[in-house]
Formats: structure tokens, sequence, C-alpha cells
């Protein structure tokens, strides 16, 4: 089967300091992939290299589907009323309004509708953009932390959405440093290969 | 999606917009054009010779005031990232959010400039080059505005560095565009206009570079 997202020989570097190299991945349709380490070894970075916005030090990233990413930062402006903030999203990536609430629906953000995002909690803001990253119905999802500021059910929540987004023939990379239960999923210790 | 784009830009930066203050610019227009009368006195021919000039500087001003509202917070909440994510290029982003800055301010300085006129003394021929400058200058001074924005936006000190970028990009523009007040040839407004287009056309540029640079930082 061929790979859906591949990095060959990957090296970061964040100023004078080289984090990794000599780091390969590649993941064909329902696979997953648990980044770990402990903080500040480089796990954001690689997200963010394998999305593109960071150049790496060396390597390269072929990716041959489209990508959606979550991160710390939500991008949903905090003065507008949430289903506003997401109608912006799922209007750029073509959702319509009706799947669109039918995601809030299902993580429990139904009676947020009206409340501007900036009043939401640190759990509910994560919530909505995991309602973005469905909303974007990209088969390759780039996770940075997703389990950070949920609950104990909205971290089961993101378990099954992974499991049901991989059942899809979508993969998924998770960058997280708390333990995350994915069905054969593969680990990559980041701490290997450290310079 | 262009549109898309500009309809959120124009909602968070036009007046009434969920960014605030955005009238802020236009008030600030005419306290300057209300002021400057009270602060030189009552000189009639004095006020009708300088006040072109001063409405240039009042425009150039009220156009920067929203600086750190234009780049600094979707940078902050990662929408350029979630854009490039989707193959939206920094270039088009900053292209749309420049349309919509000289929206939310330019047509309304326009207006706001016939009662300036009025209480600066501007003869008839004054106002006319004066409103045909501001056309001509107006998307230059937004462009110098997103242009300032993106460039500080990613740096603690931004606000000292932006007035200093302010004053070399902006003197150009200052120099044709009420130079023109004083030479009624129409050269003058012809290169408001050359600079003004320039500004326009490097920006979007300059500025995605910004945006991509403050991400390796």
């Amino acid at each position: 089967m061929q790979a859906m997202l591949a990095a060959r020989d990957l090296a970061c570097r964040r100023g004078e300091r080289l984090l990794f190299r000599g780091l390969s991945l590649s993941l064909s349709p329902g696979e997953a992939c648990h980044v770990a380490g402990p903080n500040g070894i480089g796990k954001t970075s690689l997200i963010r290299i394998l999305a593109g916005l960071l150049r790496p030090f060396h390597g390269s990233v072929e990716c041959r589907a489209s990508t959606a990413l979550l991160d710390e930062r939500h991008a949903l402006d905090p003065q507008v009323p949430l289903d506003r903030a997401l109608a912006f999203w799922s209007e750029l990536d073509g959702s319509g309004a009706a799947l669109m609430e039918a995601h809030r629906e299902r993580l429990g953000l139904a009676e947020l509708a009206d409340v501007p995002v900036r009043y939401l909690s640190t759990g509910q803001r994560k919530r909505a953009a995991l309602a973005r990253l469905l909303g974007q119905r990209a088969p390759v999802w780039l996770l940075d932390e997703p389990l950070n500021g949920l609950d104990t059910a909205g971290t089961e929540l993101v378990e099954t959405l992974i499991g049901e987004h991989r059942a899809a023939g979508g993969t998924c990379i998770v960058a997280s440093h708390q333990p995350i239960r994915l069905a054969q999923a593969t680990r990559l210790e980041i701490a290997d290969f450290t310079a | 999606m262009i549109g898309r784009l500009l309809l959120r830009d124009c909602m968070l930066l036009m007046p009434g917009g969920r960014r605030g203050g955005a009238l802020l610019p236009l008030l600030f227009f005419l306290a300057v054009a209300m002021l400057y009368p009270f602060a030189v006195g009552p000189d009639a021919p004095l006020l009708a010779r300088t006040g072109g000039g001063v409405i240039w500087v009042a425009a150039l001003l009220a156009a920067i005031l929203p600086l750190d509202r234009l780049i600094a917070p979707d940078l902050e909440e990662g929408v350029f990232d979630q854009l490039a994510v989707r193959g939206v290029a920094e270039e088009l982003a900053i292209a749309v959010r420049m349309l919509a800055h000289w929206l939310s301010f330019a047509p309304l300085l326009l207006l706001a400039a016939l009662p300036a006129a009025a209480l600066l003394g501007l003869e008839q021929e004054t106002l006319r080059t004066v409103l045909l400058g501001l056309l001509a200058g107006t998307p230059g001074l937004a462009a110098i505005g997103v242009l300032i924005a993106a460039l500080t936006a990613s740096l603690r000190s931004g606000a000292a560095l932006a007035g200093l970028l302010l004053i070399p990009l902006s003197v150009p523009i200052l120099i044709f565009g009420a130079g023109a007040l004083a030479r009624p040839d129409g050269g003058g407004l012809a290169f408001a206009a050359a600079i003004s287009l320039l500004l326009v056309a490097v920006t979007p540029f300059a500025a995605g570079a910004a945006i991509r640079a403050a991400r390796e930082s």
C-alpha cells in the first residue's frame, strides 16, 4: 500500500540546538503513530514540519493527501459566537452547516453555539477545535497534544474519533506526552533520534 | 474563498466590527481637524494654506491607528497556520487583509475630509486636490499599515519599531500627495498614485515573507 504521509531522514534545528535527526516515518491509510517524549524534545516541531509550516533542517516530507492540523492555537476568533467562528472554517472547507451542527452536537457544544469563543473554557475550546478538524474532512490528521484540557469523557471521545477516522481510511499522527489508547499504533520516541 | 476571507476580515476591522475601536481612526482624524485651528489661532489664510497638509498627516496617522489589530491577533491564534495547511498562500491572505483595511478606513476618511475641510477653511480647489490625493494615497497608506503590522507582529518591542518603520515608508507618499497642494498641475498626484501602487504591489510578498519568518522564530 502506498504511504499517505512519508518523511525521510528529518532533522530539526531550533536556534543553535539540533532537536532530532535521522527521523523517518511512513504512514499508510488506516495507520496511526504516537509521537512521544518529554516537554521540549521537539514533538511540536515535528508536527509543524509534517504540516509544512516549518522547514526541516534536513530531509523531506511527502504528503499525498490534504492535512488537517490541531494544535494549541485554535484559530477561532475570540470575540465571535462559536457557531460563527466555526462557520468561517466550514465554509472555507466546503462542509455544510448541517454537518457542522452534527459535529458540534457530538462534541457536546450544542448549547454553546451563541457563546463568544473567549467565554469558553479550555476544554470547550479544544472541543471546538476538534469540530473544526472534523469539518475539514482531511485524510491526514496531525494532532499536537489533543488531550490537553480535556476531561476523561473528552479523552475517550478523541480516541473514538481517531478510531473512526482510521477506519474510514485516514491516518493520524498524535504528539502527546500523555498516554493515549490507539489500537495498533506505532510509537515513536523522539528521544531515540536526539543528537 | 477570497470572498469568505474578505468577509471575515471586514467584519473584524469595520467600524462596529468585532475587534472594536474601529471608529477611532475617524474620530481621531476629525479631532485633529477640529483642534488644529484652536492650536494655531484664528488666522484664516494660514489655516487655508496649511490645512491640506494637516489633513494628510491626520489621514496617515488614522491609517496606522489599528496597527496592532491587523496581523498580530491572527498570528497568535494560528489563523495563518490553518490557512497555510489548507493551501491558502500568506500573500493572498495579506492582499485580502489589505483590501479590508482600506475599506475600513478610507471611504469614511474621504467623507470626513469634507467637514474637516470646512473646519480648516479650505477652498473648493484645495479640497478637490486633497480628496483626489487621498483617493490615490490611501491604498498606499493601507499597504504601509499592513506591512508594518506584519513585520512587527512577532516582536516583543514591536510598537517602537513600528514607529521607526512608519517614517521612511510614508514620507514619499506625503511629499507627493501633500506636495500636490502647492503645485496644482497633477504631477504630484500621479507620483502619489504611483508610490501607492508600488506599496500595494510589494506588501503582500513582503508581509507574507514576514509571516513565514515569524513561524521559524
